[in-house]
């Protein structure tokens, strides 16, 4: 027994058992997936991320200890960022013939995110540094953390807010667009990228390349548009 | 793989570097993007070169944002401290977002005739 605990201290402390669990949860959460028929509500991120926190939970580990070996994996988000390009790239044609319709999305989109977070927050009686950190929730957890900061929300509660927008998205998006009728991959891609940023955007790959593609412009451009909106809209109203 | 690797963390350092150096609130990777795009444009032999990497590494998204969500579960108290509120507001804001944006983008492209059913079989 106090062999086992010895080698259990020394491998939770080791990035190695933190990065193998993750890929393992993974991989188990997609195949729970394939299980459930791909059922929306069997997102593999959401599925990863149960399982990994009874693990830590069960062995009491810290976050921090956890986050040594995970960071390899979230470390790979910037440069799969920069691989969005490519979709972008292979589907310009059907872009830029989408521009118009795309401006107006993107508008719509971001504008009913923030405002409609806030009011509702506002409803239930939030006030304060806890309401403003909702304004940029739609956007890339980096440009929202930033955003947050300067309209005086709180970062680390926005960074929390900015992913479960994203598992929200992920997993509301299909059923609702399905029963909507909603047929044009375009306008599905964009307007899940704009709303649930770069989980919304994973899921759209796997339902379809073309809105995967769009979702990736919706997630870009809203970042962008983020960043200028969220501070004056603060402004505005409080 | 690994000059595809090396291509896409060159692309995110000069956008870093960009956004640091001008301080622009736009994040590095998402200027990095725009930098591949046009080296794209520039060279187009460049995207096939990349396309079986990248879509393997892009069929995979979901992975890169797991630590990130265990950092919820973490951070889950702060979160229960701001109430029920709190996640209504998430959940009915991002519905709401989503309605507006699908609807705007139909409607626009309706009127100006951008439709998706001409573009059918490019891609």
């Amino acid at each position: 027994m106090d062999e086992a605990l010895t080698l259990w201290s020394y491998l939770a402390r080791d990035p190695l058992l933190w990065l193998t669990l993750t890929l393992g949860a993974y991989v188990s959460a997609e195949g729970i997936s394939v299980l459930c028929k791909r059922h929306p509500l069997a997102n593999p991120v959401l599925i990863a991320v149960i399982l990994l926190a009874l693990v830590l939970r069960a062995t009491e580990t810290r976050y921090d200890t956890y986050f040594a070996g995970a960071q390899f994996v979230h470390f790979m988000l910037g440069p799969a960022t920069v691989a969005l390009a490519l979709p972008l790239y292979l589907n310009l044609g059907r872009v830029k013939r989408a521009a118009l319709p795309m401006l107006a999305g993107l508008l719509a989109g971001s504008l009913v995110a923030m405002l409609s977070a806030l009011g509702l927050a506002w409803a239930f009686g939030l006030r304060g540094a806890a309401l403003l950190s909702l304004a940029p929730k739609s956007a890339t957890a980096p440009v929202a953390l930033g955003v947050s900061e300067a309209v005086g929300g709180i970062p680390t509660l926005t960074a929390a807010l900015v992913i479960l927008t994203g598992i929200i998205g992920a997993v509301v998006a299909t059923p609702m667009l399905n029963a909507l009728g909603v047929k044009d991959w375009r306008a599905r891609g964009f307007a899940v990228g704009v709303a649930a940023h770069g989980i919304g955007t994973a899921h759209a790959f796997r339902i379809n390349p073309m809105a995967g593609a769009f979702s990736g412009i919706g997630m870009g451009l809203n970042a962008i548009l983020t960043a200028v909106l969220a501070p004056l809209v603060v402004g505005l109203l409080f | 793989m690994i000059r595809v690797l090396l291509i896409l963390l060159g692309f995110q350092l000069a956008g870093e570097t960009a956004a640091r150096g001008v301080g622009l609130a736009v994040p590095g990777p998402v200027l990095g993007l725009a930098g591949l795009f046009c080296a794209f444009l520039l060279v187009p032999r460049l995207a096939s070169y990349m396309q079986d990497t990248v879509q393997g590494l892009l069929s995979h998204l979901s992975l890169l944002f797991v630590p990130a969500g265990v950092g919820v579960v973490a951070n889950l108290d702060v979160i229960a401290a701001h109430g029920l509120g709190l996640f209504v507001a998430l959940a009915g804001s991002t519905i709401l977002a989503i309605l507006a944006g699908v609807g705007a983008f139909l409607l626009v492209a309706r009127i100006t005739g951008s439709t998706d059913a001409g573009d059918a079989g490019d891609g």
